[in-house]
């Protein structure tokens, strides 16, 4: 080995293509300088060739340190079975695994529905477990805290749902009709819906990353220890603070809707106040209220459920937080959405 | 250890087999811990230590045989009639498991709300009590992020001890303690023992602790996937013949058995 300034593993491979059956490889290292786990590796490659072809290695010329390290890494066989392989599978076999985990996660999904529901039922018949405090945290975490972001994007949909409308209904000369389309697009659809899809992220995410790194720290089986079941201490404050938070925020979502359409017709369209008013108290009765409200507290079940199921289902490391909390909003909005649809038709057929 | 006369046990196992999904962990397991015992389920890691103290205390399903509290079954059961059998056991998780939401006084609190008839006042002495107990007077309204890893375990076993119960277990007590924390827990968890006269299960693979404390124990071994030791640790050492329990027991050295390794 030479004190070139570098060396790297490919350097002695010629060492020992020359050498045949029976000969030995006897290493001389006086001229060698500064060496670290590079030289080691290519030293360790060099003895496995040598191995494979039955030729002798003298390491007695080698540096205490480097002896001592060699043995270590030898000291202990490779497990070959430890190895993971990337092994391929075939695209059936990984239709299959997919088609399984959808199935499975169903089927986890109805459990934990049917436990929260069995939770209710404590609750009204008053043996549920939790702590009424964590209730009114949860309420405050949902409720107030979540009024300036609900202010603004609903401000800002009734203002886009009053430019679209009033686009299209100036080609008829009937502006004044985009006071109708934000406040009924407002009361029965874009309110609910704005509103979940904030609390989704906002509310949704956050169920999913607390109950995930309570599952990480062994917290939910010390509770189950201690007889306390997820479904009452952890899922019911959060499902209760939703039902009984979104309506009031949906409520408030309308009316900053309505107030952002009426800034719309006011200063771009000429319309007066009085007549806007006037149209919007028109158009829209309890009813869309209520379909609105209704529409809320469902929002607020589901994005609970979806928050809380998967933090519960959450793994055990950090990446798994992260991925809960991700796949609680995602599931929280297609519920949301499929929700919102189902409902909406049912309306439709009832006529209100 | 196979007596099945269960009067005088506290804690009986039989024909226990332990699996997560189909891999089998450890079966066959009979063993009995008696009222007093500080029993030391000990073994390397990953031999299913931990596993079989999920099983204990009911928070896995064993994929077959029994455990038994008493004279009562704990699994094949409603779920109520556990958890009624589980209000007697305190667990100390690994990491203390405290609800990282709630302050220690309300950690302690929370049992003691939901399953006694005491006034808040009664509550709140009863929580600094237990505070004190684990050398933590004062610390009631800390949250666990606020203190230590070794402070959060003591913490932890103030929830344990919150209702007095007959059973207390350990999960791996002095791991990541330094040696004289480690060795304030083991002589806390002997004191608690002998006052209280609780039972205590504790699973570990620190021979000081074991040593120390350990009043029976058995050993679970990885490649037989069940027991292959029972009684004192002391005696272990000095009569087991078989060399993985003699290798774990003197860290490797089986020619120093007998000679003081404990001490090391």
């Amino acid at each position: 080995m030479s004190n070139a300034a570098a060396l790297n593993g490919e350097d002695f491979n010629p060492m020992t293509e020359g050498l045949r059956d029976g000969q030995r490889l006897s290493l001389d290292v006086t001229r060698l300088g500064v060496w670290d786990s590079y030289l080691m590796i290519a030293l360790i490659d060099v003895m496995r060739r040598c191995h494979d072809r039955h030729i002798g290695v003298d390491t007695s010329g080698l540096p205490k340190g480097m002896a001592a390290l060699l043995e270590l890494s030898s000291r202990v066989p490779e497990r070959t079975d430890a190895i993971k392989g990337v092994a391929h599978r075939a695209w059936l076999e990984r239709l299959g695994e997919s088609a399984r985990s959808v199935w499975l996660d169903g089927f986890f999904l109805t459990q934990f529905i049917g436990e929260s529901a069995t939770s209710m039922v404590a609750l009204i018949t008053g043996r549920a477990r939790f702590r009424p405090i964590d209730l009114w945290l949860q309420i405050q975490a949902c409720g107030p805290s979540a009024l300036p972001i609900v202010t603004l994007i609903s401000l800002l949909v009734g203002l886009i749902l009053a430019f679209v409308g009033a686009v299209q209904l100036a080609l008829f000369g009937a502006e004044l009709y985009m006071a109708d389309l934000v406040s009924l697009g407002m009361t029965r659809e874009m309110g609910a819906l704005m509103t979940a899809i904030i609390m989704a992220g906002r509310s949704g995410a956050a169920f999913a990353a607390q109950m995930g790194t309570m599952n990480v720290n062994l917290e939910i089986s010390a509770l189950r220890v201690m007889g306390f079941t997820a479904s009452d201490f952890l899922v019911l404050p959060r499902m209760l603070a939703l039902i009984l938070v979104m309506p009031f925020l949906g409520l408030y979502a309308d009316l900053m809707g309505i107030i952002g359409g009426g800034i719309v017709a006011i200063s771009f369209f000429d319309i007066p106040l009085t007549q806007f008013i006037q149209r919007t108290s028109e158009s829209v009765h309890l009813t869309d209220f209520f379909i609105g409200l209704f529409k809320c507290s469902l929002f607020g079940v589901l994005i609970a459920l979806a928050g809380c199921f998967r933090g519960i289902q959450c793994g055990r490391s950090a990446s798994a937080v992260g991925e809960a909390a991700t796949s609680a909003v995602v599931t929280s909005i297609v519920f949301i959405v499929v929700a919102d649809s189902v409902v909406t038709l049912i309306c439709h057929r009832l006529g209100i | 250890m196979r007596t099945m006369n269960r009067t005088d046990s506290v804690i009986t196992v039989q024909d226990l087999t332990l699996a997560y999904g189909d891999i089998v962990i450890q079966k066959a397991l009979n063993f009995e811990v008696r009222r007093g015992d500080i029993f030391v389920i000990m073994g390397g890691s990953g031999c299913g230590k931990s596993t079989l103290l999920m099983h204990l205390i009911g928070l896995q399903k064993p994929l077959h045989g029994d455990i038994f509290y008493g004279k009562e079954r704990l699994w094949g059961v409603s779920s109520e009639q556990r958890e009624q059998l589980l209000r007697k056991v305190g667990v100390l998780f690994q990491s203390g498991a405290l609800l990282s939401s709630m302050t220690l006084a309300e950690n302690i609190a929370l049992p003691l709300a939901e399953f006694t008839a005491l006034s808040k006042k009664e509550i709140d002495q009863t929580v600094s009590y237990k505070l004190a107990l684990v050398g933590l007077a004062g610390f009631e309204g800390y949250y666990p992020s606020e203190i230590s890893g070794g402070m959060q375990k003591r913490a932890g076993l103030a929830r344990a001890m919150a209702l007095d119960p007959e059973i207390l277990y350990f999960d791996e007590p002095s791991a990541g303690l330094d040696p004289i924390s480690a060795q304030l827990l083991d002589e806390l968890i002997q004191s608690l023992r002998d006052s209280l006269g609780a039972t205590i299960i504790m699973v570990t693979h620190e021979l000081a602790s074991i040593f120390a404390i350990g009043t029976h124990s058995i050993f679970l071994d990885s490649e037989a996937k069940t027991a292959i030791a029972f009684g004192s640790p002391d005696q272990l050492l000095k009569t087991s013949q078989d060399p993985r329990v003699l290798n774990f027991l003197t860290r490797g050295h089986p020619e120093r058995a007998g000679q003081g390794v404990r001490h090391e």
